[in-house]
C-alpha cells in the first residue's frame, strides 16, 4: 500500500521523545526565599529582645487561656445569631410581602450603614436611656418589669452588638445564595405538592447553601478578630488580655505573638471545617471532589 | 349521574402586562384521554398547560380538575384565592414533567423520585425507596438510581423527572415540551416512556412539537394561536383536513 511506504520517514520523528517546558526562574526565585526565610529564623531565634521564652511561658497562661474562651464562645455565639436571623432576613427579603421585605431592607440598611463600634457602645449603654425593659400591653399596663443593666450584661450587649450587625452581612450573603438556585427547581418542587416551607427547607436552602458556606466561613474568620473590639465594653477576649499584660510588663511583642498564635490556630481549625463543609454541600455538583453520600449504594441490597 | 371531566377550562384569560396571551381559553379533558397541545412558539400553550396546575395565577376564567376548582375557594358568588399550602395540596394529584428536566441536582435519581412520597405525603422511606425504584425500573434506569442527575444524559434526566412525577401517583400528567431540550437521537427513549403511560390509561396533556407522536399516541389534537384555540379534533381529523388556516399554514411547515 501507498502508506505503508511513508510510513518509516513518519515514525522516525513520530518516536522524538517529548521535552516539558523548563522553568529555570522558579529554581532561581526558590534559593532567594530560601534565603529569605533563613534570615527570618535566624532573627527570631537569636534575637534575644524577642523574648521567646515569655511567649512560651504566656501560651498557655491562665489569663491568656480564659480570653481565648471568651474570643472563642462570642464568635461562636454572635456567628450562630447572624447567620439564623441572617437566613430569616434573606427569606423575607424575597418574599411576596411587601412588609416583610420593607421590614428586612430596613434592618440591613440601618445594621450594615453604622459603624459596629457604635453599635456595641449602643446595647452597652442602653440602659442610660431606657432604664427599665418591661412585658405589658403597650402604652397600658405592664406586667413583668427588669432593669436594662440587668438584663444586658456586658456579655449580652457584645452577642448584641456583633450578631446582630453580622445578621445584616448574613442577610446579603444567604440572598445572594438564595436568588443563584434556578427559578425551575422552585417550580418543580410547587409542581410536586411542596408548600413553600419544604421547597425552601428540601431544595432551595440545601443548593443556596453551596454558594452560602465560603462567604460564611470568611465571616466567621473575621468575627475571630473582630471580636476583639468589645475591648470598647470592657469585655477580655484574647486581644484585650494580652494587652492588659503588656500594659503591665511592657512586653508588646512577645505577648502579641501570643496572641497571634492562637488566632493562627483557631482560623486553620475553621479553614479545615470549611473544606469539609464544602465538600459536603457540593453533592452532585459535576468536577467537584465529592463528599461522602447519605445513601450508600449497596442500599439497594437491602 | 355523568362523569366530572378530568379538567374543565372556561374562559381562561391570562395577561401579562398589556399583552393578552389566552384570550379566552375552554376546554374540557376526559379522564383517560391523551391530549396534545400544539401551535407556534408564542400561542400561548405552555402558559395554559401552567395554568392548569396554578404554576401562573388567572386574569379571568377558571380551571378545575376532577370538579375542584384550581387556586381559588368559591364563596358568595365570588372566588376567593388560596394559601399557597392549600394550592400545595391541590397539586398534589397533578404530575408535571418540565422542559428542562428541573431534577434536583443535589440528589440521586432515587432520592429525586423519593423526595416528594417521603416530604410531602410523609410516607415511610423504606416504603418510598422501594416504589421509587419500581418507577426507575419502570422508565428503564434501574441501574442509575445513585446517579447524580448531572451525570445523566439529557434523555435519562427527563426518564427520571417522569418517574418523580408518577411517585405521587397523580390522576393527571402534564408535559411541558418534554423533549424540545434533547438531543434527536434521545427524543425516542422519553417518547417511548410517554407512549407507555399512555398505554396504561393515564390522563395526559402534552405540549409538544412531535407531531409524529401526537398522531400516533394522542386521542385529540388542540391546535392554538394567538392565545385562542384555532382547532381541535382527532389528529387524522386535524393532520389530514385541517379547516383553518392558520392551522394549515402551521402544518405546512412542520410536517
Amino acid at each position: 500500500m501507498t502508506t505503508q511506504a511513508a510510513t518509516p520517514a513518519h515514525t522516525a520523528h513520530a518516536d522524538e521523545p517529548i521535552v516539558r517546558l523548563r522553568h529555570p526562574g522558579r529554581w532561581v526565585a526558590s534559593v532567594g526565599l530560601a534565603v529569605l526565610a533563613a534570615m527570618f529564623v535566624h532573627f527570631v531565634v537569636a534575637s534575644p529582645a524577642l523574648r521567646l521564652d515569655l511567649v512560651a511561658g504566656y501560651l498557655f497562661e491562665k489569663s491568656i487561656l480564659r480570653g481565648l474562651l471568651m474570643t472563642l464562645q462570642l464568635t461562636v455565639l454572635a456567628m450562630l445569631l447572624g447567620v439564623v436571623l441572617g437566613t430569616l432576613l434573606a427569606v423575607m427579603r424575597l418574599s411576596d410581602n411587601p412588609l416583610f421585605r420593607a421590614v428586612a431592607g430596613g434592618y440591613v440598611w440601618l445594621f450594615r450603614g453604622t459603624p459596629i463600634l457604635v453599635q456595641l457602645l449602643f446595647w452597652f449603654f442602653l440602659g442610660s436611656v431606657l432604664p427599665q425593659i418591661s412585658l405589658g400591653i403597650p402604652f397600658g399596663p405592664e406586667f413583668v418589669s427588669w432593669p436594662t443593666n440587668v438584663l444586658i450584661t456586658q456579655f449580652t450587649a457584645a452577642i448584641l452588638g456583633l450578631g446582630l450587625n453580622e445578621a445584616a452581612y448574613m442577610a446579603e450573603i444567604v440572598r445572594a445564595g438564595i436568588g443563584s438556585v434556578d427559578r425551575g427547581q422552585n417550580e418543580a418542587a410547587q409542581a410536586l405538592g411542596m408548600n413553600p416551607l419544604t421547597t425552601y427547607r428540601r431544595v432551595v436552602l440545601p443548593q443556596a447553601a453551596r454558594l452560602i458556606v465560603p462567604p460564611t466561613a470568611n465571616q466567621t474568620i473575621s468575627m475571630l478578630k473582630l471580636t476583639s473590639l468589645v475591648l470598647v465594653i470592657g469585655l477580655p477576649e484574647l486581644t484585650t488580655t494580652a494587652q492588659l499584660i503588656y500594659g503591665r510588663n511592657f512586653q508588646q511583642i512577645p505577648l502579641l505573638i501570643v496572641a497571634s498564635i492562637w488566632y493562627l490556630v483557631l482560623t486553620t481549625i475553621l479553614t479545615l471545617i470549611q473544606n469539609r463543609l464544602e465538600k459536603r454541600m457540593s453533592r452532585g455538583v459535576p468536577g467537584a471532589p465529592q463528599g461522602r453520600r447519605r445513601t450508600r449504594p449497596t442500599a439497594g441490597a437491602r | 349521574m355523568t362523569t366530572t371531566p378530568m379538567v374543565e377550562a372556561v374562559g381562561v384569560r391570562k395577561v401579562y402586562g398589556d399583552r393578552e396571551v389566552l384570550k379566552s381559553i375552554d376546554l374540557e379533558v376526559q379522564a383517560g384521554e391523551v391530549v396534545s397541545l400544539l401551535g407556534p412558539s408564542g400561542s400561548g400553550k405552555s402558559t395554559f398547560l401552567r395554568c392548569i396546575n396554578h404554576l401562573e395565577r388567572l386574569d379571568g376564567g377558571e380551571i378545575s380538575v376532577r370538579g375542584q376548582l384550581v387556586g381559588y375557594r368559591r364563596h358568595n358568588g365570588k372566588k376567593y384565592e388560596l394559601r399557597p399550602r392549600e394550592v400545595a395540596a391541590a397539586r398534589r394529584d397533578v404530575g408535571m414533567v418540565f422542559q428542562r428536566f428541573n431534577l434536583f441536582p443535589h440528589r440521586t435519581a432515587l432520592e429525586n423520585v423519593m423526595e416528594a412520597p417521603v416530604y410531602v405525603k410523609r410516607r415511610d422511606k423504606g416504603a418510598a425507596r422501594a416504589q421509587a425504584r419500581d418507577l426507575l425500573d419502570r422508565v428503564g434506569l434501574a441501574d442509575h438510581s445513585h446517579a447524580y442527575p448531572a451525570t445523566l444524559s439529557g434523555g435519562q434526566q427527563q426518564r427520571v423527572a417522569i418517574a418523580r412525577a408518577l411517585a405521587m401517583e397523580p390522576a393527571l400528567m402534564l408535559f411541558d415540551e418534554p423533549t424540545s431540550a434533547l438531543d434527536p437521537e434521545l427524543v425516542g427513549e422519553v417518547l417511548e416512556v410517554m407512549k407507555g403511560l399512555a398505554d396504561e390509561g393515564m390522563t395526559m396533556i402534552v405540549v409538544t412539537h412531535e407531531i409524529g407522536f401526537a398522531r400516533e399516541v394522542c386521542d385529540r389534537v388542540v391546535f392554538m394561536d394567538g392565545g385562542v384555540i384555532v382547532e381541535q379534533g382527532t389528529p387524522s381529523d386535524v393532520f389530514g383536513n385541517p379547516q383553518h388556516a392558520r392551522t394549515q399554514a402551521f402544518l405546512s411547515k412542520v410536517l
